[in-house]
């Protein structure tokens, strides 16, 4: 089923008789089982007001298309949506919407979640719904627009996304911290983070056998600004082996690098993706101990690849946080809930997919 | 304003409800006198007032476990209220319900600056969550012009704003974990210290539901390191179209104000005589507030002063010390009080896309003149969120309807140009019943069966937020 309006995806929906895999280009890293509804067919941005840093567009619009308009006018999304290991191929909107894909800006600008301003969706009965709105502030009536983000499609398909998008910054510059532990990583980003330069990124790779450790602090906005701040930033870092990253587009690469694209998207083995408090994040480094490990939103956020048998849950214990498993293993993508919030979420889940037709299987 | 009959089930059954809360609670936490709880017949739409059968005052999450699991088994609606701020009657009472009152939840549990979050007690006011973490330089960004008496329960279930959200987001953006007491009784913990959901968002769901789907008592707020200083600019031009030609170019030049505010002619007559700001004699006025050092702020600034520029201001303002900067900010804060003084008001809170300020203007001059009453514009112009505020005069039969339906107009014209009814006010019970001009009933049906799973019998704030007509089954089904 490819549907190319709203309508057609509301009646393939309603018609439904066996549970229906929600694809568009291939972001979800779950194991979702039923018949493809393919969502490429809800194509192009439908509204594009620079001046109002507002975009409209169709859920099965790739990112590509939407980022190649956003360039035309020297706009982006706040929230680097572009970071995200698990897809194959060119995400599209709802897509990223669906999964609240969010890269390593997300400390300062926002989630995903954060830059949406209204959405439409199909639910599981087939019934067309709106939330939220094109306009930056909006209170009526309950909010779910992040309810539907990070639901990876559970509660409906999204079929028209309304973004918040933003000036690209001027100028960006990353200064490095050389040599790092983990433990000391975490502190000194935390003392860049609790500064007033608004760090865009913070990041750490750890040593491993081809580099020494690197810390990441990333700077943007106006040319003079991240000058200042990129000199304040050293100061504060004075004993700490430093080297600044002034040419942005050597910048941008350790970035993209960072985002996706790292060491670990491309090694063998199972990918989790760790959500926790940052500080607790090198303790529960040394409770996995990884093959390889990557430290995003200020420790914050962790990437490890572990062996495919090894379950990440098992070995973290109770944390503050959860684990995503992103690919490569044959546990659950999410993370198991339980108590009162496991009832909340399956009764929310059932009203919204009264059949239980939408993403099922271990989504 | 029409609200539910009030159910005389639980009337007769007052003593014995009340009874039983003295039994769970402290003895100063239940008051039932009416001479006390008339007390807590409004919050700031005050042109509406009921006293609540009961209220109750708990001091701990273990407390409004208790209260509310004693009136979910007594079937008797229960309205969350925390300072009683909400100019949408969020806090509302029906004669036959109990108000839960946050206002002693005060405490301050746990201050992290590693992980820069501020874990409070959901009584405790805007304002003096900031104060607990000012003497280390940070800041809680949302601040709702009533932050000084303003807390956070009610920022929560309102989603509030503030003039600085342009930059820095409203409460949901703002907000990472709650303690939420459902109906029942049951306690749980929702977000927490780390950023994002890992099942379904249900912290987003909640903030901005309005008191409906459970009591926060707990709430850890990000908290982010101030900006090393903030300067305003002040700025007069001949018309609102060339003021709001103004603010698109602004910030479509790549500049991030923290704040864009916006005035009207109407409005700055009254407050020039009230607050004699010495604000130039224009017919719209710009404020905007730049973050960061000094050179960055005179950076920022140098870019504003060339947009403006362009559209020939009547005056541009610099603020050159903390006491120039406080001029330029005085008439604006003064804005409510200076129409207050003159006038009764109703302030709306319609938002519409920056593109449609000339518009929406312009048909609001239209309506002013067919219902013959005053509007002033005051308002947050970066992000589109209108304050219209309308005068008129309580003593004069007819006038608060008559400035109602000229409000729901401005509402529904801000609908017909791509907005909202809300921006950051809530819904409550003033725009309870425009809700389908901006809405379908499915979109409202989706919305009711989160209630259906977070309070199954509809006690909690009830009658709040959808039309009555759509909500009277499942009201109706209880009793």
């Amino acid at each position: 089923m490819k549907p190319t309006t709203e309508q057609e995806l509301s009646d393939a929906i309603a018609s439904a008789n066996a549970p229906l895999a929600i694809r568009g280009g291939g972001t979800h890293p779950g194991h979702v089982t039923g018949d493809v509804l393919d969502t490429t067919g809800l194509q192009g941005i439908s509204l594009y007001e620079p001046g109002a840093l507002t975009m409209i567009v169709q859920a099965g619009t790739r990112l590509s298309e939407i980022q190649a308009a956003l360039d035309s006018e020297n706009q982006d999304l706040a929230f680097e949506p572009e970071f995200w290991p698990a897809a194959i191929g060119d995400s599209t909107i709802g897509g990223i919407v669906a999964g609240n894909i969010s890269g390593p800006r997300r400390i300062q600008a926002g989630a995903c979640r954060d830059a949406l301003l209204g959405l439409r969706f199909v639910d599981g009965s087939g019934t067309v719904l709106k939330n939220g709105g094109r306009v930056m502030k909006n209170v009526t009536g309950y909010d779910l627009v992040r309810l539907l983000a990070g639901s990876w499609g559970r509660l409906g398909v999204i079929s028209e996304v309304a973004l918040k998008v933003r000036p690209r910054p001027e100028a960006q510059a990353t200064v490095i911290l050389n040599g790092l532990s983990d433990t000391d990583a975490v502190k000194n980003m935390s003392i860049a983070l609790g500064s007033p330069y608004e760090i865009t990124g913070a990041a750490h790779s750890p040593q491993n056998s081809a580099s020494q450790a690197q810390t990441y602090l990333r700077i943007e906005g106006f040319e003079k600004s991240v000058e200042y701040r990129i000199s304040e930033l050293s100061k504060l870092f004075s004993k700490i082996d430093t080297k600044l990253v002034t040419d942005a587009t050597r910048s941008e690469m350790i970035w993209a690098n960072i985002g996706c694209g790292g060491d670990f998207a491309k090694d063998s083995g199972a990918l989790w993706r760790i959500s926790c408090k940052p500080s607790d994040a090198a303790e529960l480094v040394a409770r996995l101990d990884p093959d390889v490990v990557q430290y995003d939103w200020g420790g914050g956020l962790i990437w490890v690849v572990l062996p495919s048998d090894v379950d990440a849950r098992a070995r973290l214990g109770a944390f503050d946080g959860h684990a995503t498993l992103i690919r490569g293993a044959d546990f659950p993508m999410r993370h198991p809930e339980t108590g009162p919030l496991a009832r909340l979420t399956a009764a929310v889940t059932a009203k919204f997919d009264p059949r239980g037709v939408l993403n099922k299987g271990d989504a | 304003m029409e609200m539910p009959v009030p159910d005389k089930g639980v009337l007769s059954r007052k003593a014995q409800i009340v009874a039983r809360l003295r039994t769970a609670l402290p003895a100063d936490a239940v008051i039932d006198a009416t001479a006390e709880t008339l007390a807590y017949e409004c919050d700031a739409l005050t042109a509406y007032r009921c006293p609540p059968m009961a209220v109750v005052l708990p001091r701990t999450t273990q407390e409004v476990s208790a209260a509310l699991s004693i009136c979910h088994e007594e079937e008797v609606p229960v309205v969350p209220r925390a300072s009683g701020t909400s100019l949408s009657g969020g806090a509302l009472p029906t004669a036959d319900c109990v108000i839960l009152g946050t206002s002693r939840l005060t405490d301050v549990l746990e201050t992290d600056y590693d992980n820069r979050f501020i874990r409070v007690q959901t009584g405790r006011t805007n304002l003096s969550v900031s104060g607990a973490v000012e003497e280390n330089d940070f800041f809680y960004a949302p601040d709702p012009s009533s932050q000084l008496a303003c807390a956070i329960a009610g920022n929560i279930a309102m989603n509030s704003g503030g003039a600085h959200c342009l930059k820095y987001g409203v409460t949901t953006n703002n907000l990472m974990g709650v303690t939420l007491v459902l109906m029942d009784g049951t306690v749980v913990e929702l977000g927490g210290a780390h950023l994002d959901a890992g099942g379904l968002d249900l912290l987003g769901v909640i903030c901005g539901s309005e008191g409906q789907l459970g009591v926060v008592t707990e709430a850890t707020l990000r908290i982010l390191r101030k900006p090393e200083g903030a300067r305003p600019i002040l700025m007069g031009f001949d018309s609102n179209e060339i003021a709001g030609a103004c603010v698109a170019d602004i910030i479509k030049a790549g500049i991030m104000p923290v704040a864009i505010e916006f005035m009207d002619r109407p409005i700055l007559e009254l407050v020039e005589d009230f607050a004699k700001a010495g604000y130039p004699d224009c017919e719209a006025l710009l404020i905007v507030e730049v973050e960061g050092s000094d050179d960055e702020c005179d950076a920022q600034l140098a870019r504003i002063k060339d947009i403006a520029n362009r559209h020939n201001p009547v005056e541009l303002r610099e603020a050159a010390d903390e006491d120039q900067a406080a001029r330029i900010w005085l008439g604006r804060k003064s804005a409510f009080g200076a129409v207050g003084r003159v006038a009764d008001y109703i302030c709306l809170d319609g938002t519409i896309p920056i593109a449609e300020l000339p518009n929406v203007l312009t048909g609001m001059r239209s309506l002013s003149e067919k219902y013959g009453l005053k509007v002033g514009n005051v308002f947050h112009a970066g992000d589109g969120n209108l304050h219209p505020l309308i005068m008129f005069d309580a003593n004069k039969p007819g006038d608060l309807e008559l400035c109602e339906a000229m409000g729901a107009d401005i509402l529904r014209l801000c609908v017909d140009l791509g907005g909202c009814l809300s921006g950051e006010h809530g819904v409550g019970v003033e725009k309870r019943d425009l809700m389908l001009d901006q809405f379908t009933h499915d979109d409202l049906e989706a919305q009711m069966q989160v209630k259906d799973v977070f309070d199954p019998k509809w006690l909690l704030n009830p009658a709040k937020v959808f039309p009555l007509s759509l909500t009277l089954s499942r009201r109706e089904a209880r009793q």
